[in-house]
């Protein structure tokens, strides 16, 4: 068979091979001999790649009051396969550390690499490395990069604002902008704005001499990256309100969270026990969160996003709209009640009865609603109550309810409303309004965490709609925040309805029946509901909603005080407070204040044991 | 049958010697970037000088090995060898180890060894063994196909552990169906098309079609006798301007972040300090800093103090550029070209074709290796990280390279005995 002989391809493949050698040769010549921008200074013997990090965003409140800063420290860096020569007593006696030390140090450093630098101490102050740094010449090998460290003005909002850390190797893994040491948000608002907050690293190759001194800059600096500082962020947060919270709670469990309703930002958000964010700052970070960790009364957890709790009594208020709206009830509707004797559901206390709509929610009576609820659920309108069911979880999910908020908070957790999947499943599909009674008083499978909570009546407040609440008020580049905090959100519920939710409400502080009749004042109007949460680890939770002023409010709250019993006594008090402080600036109530400042439900509790 | 007597048949003296040369200039080069002051035992296997050493000494017993058995053997087992291969490829991607982002390692005791490395021997012994065939014809559309395919799977299985750089390695094997006859025109294409992909991301899609148009209109304006051919023209017309508008999409949609930003810092359309271009611009920097005569063995400061990163393994070359200067990189340089140049004589002289395809695919996957790894050092090509062969510190490599060229060096000198 005839074969093609190709043989003379050879000279194409022998020219194309020569050919890049010749491009190579031509490159080299061009790099090596005839371009000056890459020879080093006569003296100098070595370039050195230093990172310039940028200064952090500082953080400031809604009223540019400035919550964080940084302070410079210094890492003391070394290069194992550079050290020569060194005096080590002198270098201990410098920096103040023991022989014993500096070879544990030296030992690790050379474990990692000879040639990568590695650091030998980190977080030095510029106290502590002052005396060393005049020195530095004399120890070959060693170096050092300025790091910045957070500082808090205030010991306050520790969950809110979130800690820094070391990268770790996901994050090194995410995100290629990160090196081995370098620091990274790891929660809250830190964590979620990092990319704001971080600014952008540089880099500046300096000269070297043969002393290991940096003679200058290597080319005039031509290829070096300046450090670009991170953006200061102004968050949503009254720092006074939220300092005012926290000392409310103090000993005490629970949490708080205020939001404006008009804009869905958040003004204050406590989670108790809390701890001074400067535990979780320099070279006491470890250990002093392995102490939080350990704490029994879990400090690190954000209970205003990560707890969740049956609403209770509270979620009356979304029962009482959604029978509205359903036609199932009036404001002129009367239910009876047997008190305590009530069935399916006793009543808290003996009372008068029957009860309006209006009177049923100031005094809380569980039989009221749970004949709402019923009607809902038996409504003509669906003529079944699987289906009126669903129509009942849409809208109670209308209310921002049973999922995480899209917003600026990280770690949420969802809280829970059941849905038919999970009844059919539990029942094998047959159940019905008396199956799921404890819905109509919140209690039962119902979940919410208290973020949720302050929305549910911040919504309440507007009679109707919300944005998503988050902490961003703007940087100081952007004076915008994310559109889709300025995107409101309706609920399924008619605006007309909310009046008598909200007449009924100030009925809790304005009627002698109203179950926080012992905090209303004269100086501003209140609207709230009590809630108390049995719990079956212990005493009941006690928990309050509220908004003031009701005519245009200016602060929606939830808190949640855990173990504390009623409702009345523990977590409406610490609501009708912090909306004083936060409408008048000033507190007229001072023997109130005292009692909840100094009433210590942690302390008590753990002598019963 | 004379030559039977002699062990090693005969033997070319003049690439073995090359070899040699490139081996030890390899080391000191090695010994240069990782020495320092704590240890100078040259067999201290906790440092790199140290391991490359014994490394070397393994590579050349395996040389060895491979000259005293029958010339034979190799031919007669390409086949079992390749499919052998590909169960060990596929193997690494399942109980593989990760390093630097690549799951190509097995862990051997205390050594790690990256199959990928040996899986170009073993592809090139293959592609030999299939076209040596007697009525194999590369106009024939299946040899085609079937070569392809041969380079196909071990690519896709290296391209699947992430290590894109081992993968492009069989592209080179272009360069030996080209000597066996693949259509010139059809790499000429190839070659366009890499040349519209890169002016393209250059200039954008628009301006580039707009300029393609333009081109067409000028050469029938200029040319007459090219118009009687106006509808291969246009059809050509057609193709590239779906070919330019295509890249965008493939640009966007098929490469992954980091491998768009290589390009892209590449063609200098992004600056990027701290990423990809990092490296490339400190080992500019240090092979800059080496003048004409560099700074002389062992005072590479750049180099020696870890400026340029991975400069024991894909960025060796810097040292040499650093410490001898442009005459030390020239001299490499032309020991590369010598060794190709002599191989492509060996292949030519072969008697059986099997040799010579083998000879080739020698050449091609040197010459690859040679041309991107000293091409990304001083920034003339993409940093796909392939080592230098005979250089680059690593054993995998090094053993890989050996057997590759020595295969080839027995080939030779048994080729007087094939019929
Ligand atoms: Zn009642």
């Amino acid at each position: 068979m005839y074969k093609k002989d190709y043989s003379d391809r050879k000279y194409f493949i022998i020219g194309f091979i020569v050919l890049i050698a010749i491009g190579f040769v031509v490159r080299l010549f061009y790099l090596q001999v005839i371009d000056n921008s890459y020879k080093l200074s006569a003296k100098n013997i070595a370039l050195r790649t230093e990172i310039a990090y940028p200064a952090r965003g500082r953080i400031y409140d809604r009223n540019s009051d400035l919550l964080v800063f940084n302070d410079a420290v210094y890492d003391l860096m070394v290069i194992p396969g550079q050290v020569k020569n060194i005096d080590t007593t002198k270098f201990c006696k410098l920096l103040n550390i023991g022989k014993k030390y500096f070879i544990r140090r030296l030992k690790k450093a050379k474990h990692y690499s000879y040639y990568k630098p590695s650091v030998f101490t980190k977080q030095l102050s510029k106290r502590e490395f002052g005396p060393f740094e005049e020195k530095l010449y004399e120890f070959q090998g060693f170096y050092y990069q300025t790091r910045t460290l957070r500082h808090y003005v205030h010991p306050i909002a520790a969950h809110l604002l979130g800690s820094i850390g070391e990268v770790n190797l996901r994050d090194l893994k995410k995100d290629s902008y990160y090196r081995q040491g370098d620091y990274i948000g790891k929660s809250g608002i830190e964590r979620f704005y990092e990319k704001v907050l971080r600014g952008k690293k540089g880099s500046k190759i300096v000269e070297v001499d043969v002393h290991n001194r940096v003679t200058g800059s290597f080319q005039n600096g031509k290829f070096d990256t300046l450090a670009i500082p991170g953006d200061n962020l102004y968050l949503s947060i009254d720092y006074r309100l939220q300092a005012y919270g926290e000392k409310l709670m103090q000993n005490k469990v629970g949490s708080i969270v205020a939001i404006e309703p008009s804009s869905g930002e958040i003004l204050s958000m406590v989670s108790s026990p809390c701890f001074d964010p400067s535990l979780l700052v320099g070279r006491q970070r470890s250990e002093n969160y392995n102490m939080l960790l350990h704490d029994t009364l879990h400090p690190l957890l954000n209970r205003a996003v990560n707890g969740t709790y049956p609403p209770g009594s509270t979620f009356k208020l979304i029962n009482a709209l959604i029978g509205l709206q359903e036609g199932v009830v009036t404001k002129h509707t009367l239910f009876s009640c047997q008190g305590t004797q009530s069935k399916p559901i006793a009543c808290s206390h003996n009372h008068r009865s029957p009860l309006s709509l209006k009177d049923a929610i100031a005094i809380s009576c569980n039989s009221y609603f749970w004949k709402t609820f019923k009607a809902i659920l038996h409504s003509s309108k669906y003529n079944n109550v699987h289906k009126a069911y669903h129509e009942w979880y849409l809208k109670v999910r209308s209310f921002g309810l049973g999922k995480k908020l899209d917003t600026d908070i990280p770690y949420q957790r969802s809280g829970n409303i059941p849905d038919n999947a999970y009844f059919d499943k539990l029942y094998h599909k047959s159940w019905d309004a008396l199956t799921v009674r404890s819905l109509s008083i919140g209690q039962g499978e119902i979940l919410v965490t208290p973020i949720q909570l302050a929305n549910m009546v911040a919504i309440i407040a507007n009679k109707g709609w919300y944005y998503p609440p988050h902490f961003l008020k703007s940087t100081e580049s952007i004076d915008t925040t994310s559109a889709k905090y300025h995107k409101r959100i309706n609920c399924l519920i008619d605006t007309t309805y909310f009046k008598i939710v909200q007449d009924a409400m100030k009925k809790v502080f304005n009627n002698d029946e109203g179950t926080a009749h012992f905090y209303q004042t004269p100086l501003f109007s209140q609207a709230g509901k009590t809630g108390t949460v049995q719990n079956p680890h212990g005493k009941d939770h006690s928990i309050f909603v509220a908004f003031a002023p009701v005519e245009h409010p200016k602060i929606a709250i939830a808190v949640i005080v855990e173990n504390a019993g009623y409702g009345s006594t523990w977590a409406a008090p610490v609501a009708s407070l912090m909306m004083e402080k936060y409408i008048r600036d000033t507190i007229s109530r001072k023997q109130l204040e005292k009692r909840i400042m100094e009433g210590d439900l942690i302390h008590n509790k753990t002598k019963k044991h | 049958m004379r030559r039977r007597d002699k062990i090693f048949g005969e033997l070319d003296w003049i690439s073995i010697l090359l070899y040699l040369v490139l081996v030890v200039f390899g080391w000191l080069s090695i010994y240069s970037a990782t020495s320092n002051d704590f240890s100078r035992n040259l067999f201290d296997l906790s440092q790199r000088y140290g391991k490359q050493l014994m490394w070397i000494g393994f590579a050349l017993l395996l040389a060895l090995f491979i000259l005293v058995i029958d010339a034979k053997f190799f031919s007669a087992f390409a086949y079992v060898f390749y499919f052998l291969m590909i169960g060990v490829l596929i193997s690494v991607l399942i109980y593989g180890k990760t390093v630097a982002g690549s799951k190509s390692w097995f862990q051997v005791g205390s050594f790690a060894i990256q199959p990928a490395e040996f899986a170009k021997f073993v592809t090139a012994l293959t592609l030999a063994k299939y076209l040596n065939g007697l009525n194999m014809d590369m106009r024939q559309l299946k040899t085609k196909v079937l070569s392809i395919v041969i380079l196909a799977i071990p690519a896709i299985l290296i391209l699947l552990q992430n290590d894109t750089g081992s993968a492009l390695v069989y592209f080179s094997f272009v360069l030996v169906l080209f000597r066996e006859g693949f259509s010139g025109i059809i790499i000429v294409i190839g070659v366009m098309m890499a040349f519209l992909f890169i002016v393209t991301l250059w200039f954008g899609e628009l301006y580039m079609a707009g300029a393609l148009v333009l081109l067409v209109l000028v050469v029938f304006a200029l040319l007459r006798n090219i118009r009687k051919k106006w509808r291969l023209v246009m059809a050509i017309l057609a193709l590239s301007v779906a070919f330019v508008f295509s890249v965008n999409y493939a640009f966007e949609k098929v490469l992954e972040p980091h491998q768009k930003t290589r390009i892209l810092v590449l063609l200098g359309m992004k600056k990027d300090i701290h990423g990809a271009g990092y490296n490339v611009n400190q080992a500019k920097i240090a092979i800059g800093s080496g003048g004409l005569t560099g700074k002389g063995y062992r005072k590479g400061m750049l180099t020696h103090n870890r400026f340029v990163p991975e400069q024991s393994t894909d960025f060796i070359f810097c040292t040499i550029g650093e410490e001898r200067g442009f005459v030390g990189s020239f001299v490499l340089i032309l020991l590369f070209v010598a060794l190709l140049v002599r191989l492509v004589f060996l292949a030519e002289r072969q008697r059986s074709s099997f040799s010579r395809i083998y000879g080739y695919g020698v050449v091609s996957v040197l010459f690859f290796h040679f041309a991107v790894n000293i091409g990304m050092t001083i920034g003339l090509a993409p940093v796909v990280g392939i080592p230098l062969p005979f250089f680059s510190y690593g054993g995998s490599s090094l053993w890989a390279f050996t057997i590759l060229l020595f295969i080839f060096i027995k080939q030779d000198a048994n080729r007087l005995n094939v019929l």
